[in-house]
């Protein structure tokens, strides 16, 4: 059914910015797990007379984050009122960015796979306040909504994409990258579960015929939108639901109804939040208590030079320097912390004259930098190695071939339950290696053969 | 128990200094005041009783003690009033409005932190028009206040409590805000000198807000000469209003030229009230100012333009009034505040937005560049503060857009952000004030002093007092 | 004269978050449309060229420094001190009929 239909998919990402303080007043901006309403003040909590004051480091994150995704930095840019009523929303508007966002016209190189890649359209990065949190609850038989302002006033990074996604792995992987080097950037923890990043979608399927007309920017006429979802996990799973139902209905010469849809996780199913009758009217206008942004070319260079290694960057050095495959390379980049690890191991390894790809295979095959905290660490061990001239990872596992094969018996023995047999099994191997193979890489390999 | 306290801050700290009286007894002098003649004028909705006497005491100690100066309290003793916008910790804080009714804020505004330290004792909270929305008092949902030199003619407002209160004698000076027009209007109906200052001049952190691009804090005095010295404290960043400039203002030249706007002396302008004005004018002229006539030629669409950008952002400034965290919910609103919401939201909405709102924005800035254009030539402008002297009060209530054209001289000093004085010019016939109004450059708060100081020492006016 | 008629009214109380009777929905619509033809004399001037002044301040790129201000911060007791509808440290409102978790106009 969904082979007639392409799917079209533009995304707005939501990201915590990690500041110390909220991004108009100066309340700590750490709202996580603590006790609802004992970090707010005046202006957090939109009490009456109070005025906001912008916090320099949300704006310098954003034009980070800007950067870092290729977009125009808008040299004026400014704050807008949106008016909207709901609890959660002290002021009955939110102060975030309209007509002027701190950063436009971005694009990201999504790349699929080795040969397949394609260019993201990112249409523009703006700051906002977040807005308080609600609890459900019954009391005393009646439904009521709890009200905390902890979260309220945090700066928030609002990303808008267009609508250049066609499948939900495409989604997954931009998202993945999205957390990724925001998380490089070390402006927000970016993490799903404790909410600092958030996503949603608007899905809708094009018919075959008129895919062409997508590039000339004409769309489907309606689209879903997905919200409430919180892992990409399920995110995947709601696209691939969505793909299906809308496909159903269209095949049936029906409309789609213009609606948001929630993920039920347990039924694996999306469901109708709520129907979109008409837009909302925000009346957007200039937030008067906050002066013009004048984000010069100077600030936009100090912050172009003050940029990390980005993720995409990293990966290209790293294949390209050391010839890793993107296997390797994706697990090395993926993880901050192991990256950074990798570098400081790589540069301990080139003075102490060790190979590259020792370090890697220490690293992934097994996990040595889990049981070496410091990189200083792994490198001693592997020089260890090397000087007592232990022999390859590829000589151990062949010997190790050999043994099983030669002592069927024995791996029976062990594979019922004889965990002494192991110890038998080790010495055979040595004795073939001439006690040249490395302890611990020599009890990990048999180990994993042993278990097939 | 004091019979009566001097005119000016000066002479009031010289007594202090000569031990004439303590500022207790002071506080005891208003306070009896109050009690005895505020029941018929309806100025105060809070008398911060416990409060007054805790400061005045400890005003007493610091002056016993000998060793401090002036220049560390310059306002030492001076007993202040606050229109009740400004919020005050501990202290019941309405804004004149039903919905507020019962507030009472877990902190001050800046303003009213910087005269505290600075030595003023605060006395209590003033009536006003509801949110400030208003130019005669009558909005207020605890009653109108009334005019203590005619008690069946309003004040003018929305400062309207803080104006009564210096005029008969309640406080020394008081704390207003001017949006619009009201603390200029109020002090011409009160016969006070009462201050707008530049845009961006003195802190609106802690004050209820009106209209953000408009809203500035001002003050009612009796002499220009301490107009000056209230500015003088309450002037200057904090760090918490970021719209604040922080400038000095030009220095000031030896001679003097004003501008006399023609569109100000048209069609609608009292006659008493012109009249005055003009025998001001030649007051001046004699002591060697040179006057000029100028144009000011969007003067006619001011009004206008404030009532697109004003109740716009009076709309979405009481949009965080929704009874949850405070005060009482939304059906609490009086009508002129519904009225205003009404239209700010109409004016903000879809579809509309650009012909009024950005459409006002744009008339706006002409406004602004008419008066840029003609400080280029002159240092300062004179005209009325108010078409018609105080108005009687249920004159015009029925009719709102009636009460809205009373801004038309005081509007357009609002919309280009200017410093504005209105200083007391005379009386008409049956003996109610007439004020008169000096506008300046931004930031020249200064000349606008010295100007008025000048025709102080050659009038009477500000010094006579209205039998309550 | 521009008429602000009744549907109209109704439609900016409803953004407005304001209960209005249908005797006040008669009278704002009679006083706004009032109201609304005189401010319509701003037709009469030509604005293209014109910049909106939306601050008159001039004033730009004015930030504070990410550094916190524990004195700021209110007490929980001042921060839930404006109203009694609250429970256990939370303000109080009625549950918003909607289906799903939080439903924001968004």
């Amino acid at each position: 059914m969904l082979k007639k239909y392409r799917p079209v998919i533009g995304l707005e990402v939501h990201v915590e910015l990690g500041t110390r303080t909220k991004m108009f007043c100066s309340c700590s901006a750490n709202h996580f797990l603590a006790e609802p309403n004992t970090n707010v003040c005046p202006i957090c909590m939109g009490l009456p007379g109070a005025m906001p004051y912008a916090n320099k480091k949300g704006i310098m994150a954003t034009i980070k984050a800007g950067l870092a995704f290729g977009c125009e930095i808008n040299s004026f840019s400014k704050f807008d009122r949106k008016h909207y009523y709901y609890p959660d929303l002290p002021k009955g508007y939110q102060i975030s960015q309209y007509e002027l966002p701190i950063c436009k016209n971005g694009y990201f190189d999504l790349k699929e796979s080795d040969s397949k890649s394609k260019k993201i359209r990112i249409r523009r990065i703006h700051l906002e306040e977040d807005t308080g949190k609600l609890v459900h609850r019954t009391l005393e038989g009646r439904k009521v909504s709890l009200i905390d302002y902890n979260r309220s006033g945090v700066p928030l990074l609002e990303m808008v994409t267009e609508p250049d996604f066609e499948s939900a792995n495409e989604v997954d992987l931009f998202l993945r990258e999205v957390q990724l080097a925001v998380r490089y950037l070390d402006i927000s923890g970016a993490n799903m579960e404790q909410g600092s990043m958030r996503l949603e979608a608007n899905v809708s399927l094009c018919k075959e015929e008129d895919v062409f007309d997508l590039k000339k920017g004409i769309y489907p006429d309606y689209k879903v939108e997905l919200k409430n979802i919180n892992s990409f996990r399920f995110l995947k799973k709601a696209l691939e639901f969505e793909f299906e139902r809308q496909a159903e209905i269209l095949s049936r010469n029906e409309k789609v109804v213009q609606e948001t849809r929630g993920f039920d996780e347990v039924k694996a199913v999306t469901f109708s939040q709520r129907v979109k009758e008409e837009a909302q009217d925000y009346r957007y206008f200039p937030e008067p208590d906050i002066p013009l942004l004048t984000i010069t070319v100077d600030i936009v260079e100090q912050v172009q030079k003050s940029l990390p290694e980005l993720p995409s960057q990293r990966r290209e050095r790293l294949m390209k320097d050391y010839f890793l495959s993107s296997n390797y390379t994706e697990l090395l980049v993926s993880d901050l912390k192991r990256a950074e690890y990798f570098e400081r191991a790589v540069i301990l390894a080139k003075e102490k004259d060790i190979e590259i790809n020792k370090v890697v295979g220490a690293m992934i095959n097994q996990n040595l930098d889990i049981k070496f905290s410091e990189p200083a660490g792994l490198i001693k061990y592997l020089l260890e190695i090397k000087n007592k001239a232990f022999v390859s990872a590829d000589e151990v596992v062949a010997s190790i071939d050999v043994v099983i094969h030669e002592n069927q018996q024995a791996v029976l023995d062990y594979q019922s339950g004889k965990e002494q047999i192991l110890g038998f099994l080790i010495g055979q191997v040595q004795r073939k290696l001439k006690g040249k193979g490395e302890a611990s890489l020599v009890s990990e390999k048999i180990k994993e053969k042993l278990k097939s | 128990m004091i019979e009566s306290v001097p005119d000016t801050i000066e002479k009031l700290q010289e007594g202090l200094l000569k031990k004439n009286y303590s500022c207790v007894e002071l506080v005891d002098y208003y306070l009896n005041r109050i009690k005895k003649y505020d029941s018929s004028l309806n100025s105060f909705l809070t008398i911060s009783e416990d409060s007054a006497y805790s400061q005045a005491k400890k005003m007493d100690k610091v002056l016993n003690g000998g060793s401090f100066s002036l220049s560390e309290y310059p306002l030492l003793g001076v007993v202040v009033s606050f229109k009740d916008l400004f919020l005050t910790k501990g202290i019941r804080t309405t804004a004149g409005s039903k919905v507020l009714q019962s507030y009472v804020p877990p902190y001050s505004s800046t303003v009213v932190m910087k005269l505290l330290s600075a030595g003023a004792i605060m006395i209590g909270k003033t009536n006003c028009d509801a949110w400030a929305h208003g130019a005669s008092g009558e909005n207020s949902d605890y009653g109108p206040t009334k005019n203590p030199w005619n008690k069946k003619y309003v004040p003018g407002g929305s400062s309207s409590g803080a104006a009564v209160s210096v005029s008969s004698d309640f406080s020394f000076v008081a704390l207003g805000t001017d949006t619009g027009g009201s603390v200029r209007q109020p002090a011409s109906f009160t016969n006070l000198v009462g201050l707008k200052p530049t845009y961006g001049l003195v802190s609106r952190y802690g004050v209820v807000a009106m209209a953000s691009s408009l809203d500035t804090i001002g003050h009612f005095t009796k002499t220009v000469e301490d107009s000056r010295r209230i500015l003088a404290v309450t002037g200057g960043i904090d760090n918490y209003d970021s719209t604040l400039c922080g400038e000095k203002g030009e220095k000031i030249g030896e001679k003097i030229k004003i501008g006399i706007p023609k569109e100000y002396f048209g069609e609608g302008l009292d006659l008493e009230v012109r009249e005055i004005i003009l025998k001001a004018i030649e007051i001046l002229k004699k002591k060697g100012i040179a006057f000029k006539e100028v144009s000011l030629p969007h003067t006619e669409y001011a009004v206008p333009v404030y009532y697109v950008i004003q109740p716009a952002e009076v709309s979405s400034n009481l949009s965080r009034y929704d009874g949850v965290r405070y005060g009482n919910d939304r059906d609490s609103f009086g009508s002129e505040a519904r009225r205003r919401i009404m239209l700010g939201t109409y004016v903000l909405s879809e579809g509309y937005r650009d012909a009024y709102y950005l459409k006002a924005m744009k008339v706006r800035k002409k406004i602004s560049d008419d008066f840029d254009h003609v400080f280029v030539d002159v240092d300062a402008i004179l005209c009325p503060t108010a078409p018609t002297p105080a108005f009687k009060l249920g004159e015009k209530a029925n009719d709102p857009l009636k009460m809205y054209l009373a801004d038309i001289y005081t509007a357009s000093a609002s919309l280009a952000g200017i410093p504005g004085l209105s200083i007391p010019a005379g009386f008409t016939k049956d003996k109610r004030p007439v004020g008169m109004q000096l506008l300046g450059k931004r930031f020249n708060e200064n000349k606008l002093f010295d100007i008025g100081e000048m025709f102080q020492k050659l009038t009477n006016y500000h010094l006579e007092k209205p039998v309550i | 004269m521009t008429k602000v008629d009744s549907s109209d009214i109704a439609k900016i109380a409803k953004l407005a978050k304001l209960d209005l009777s249908s005797d006040d929905v008669l009278t704002f619509s009679s006083q706004l449309s009032n109201i609304i033809s005189y401010i319509d004399k701003l037709g009469e001037i030509e604005t293209e060229k014109i910049e909106p002044m939306s601050q008159v301040t001039g004033l730009s790129q004015i930030l504070r420094e990410d550094t916190s201000i524990p004195e700021n911060t209110l007490s929980s007791s001042d921060a839930l001190s404006g109203t009694e509808k609250t429970h256990n440290g939370y303000f109080v409102v009625d549950a918003l009929i909607d289906k799903g978790e939080d439903m924001k106009n968004d």
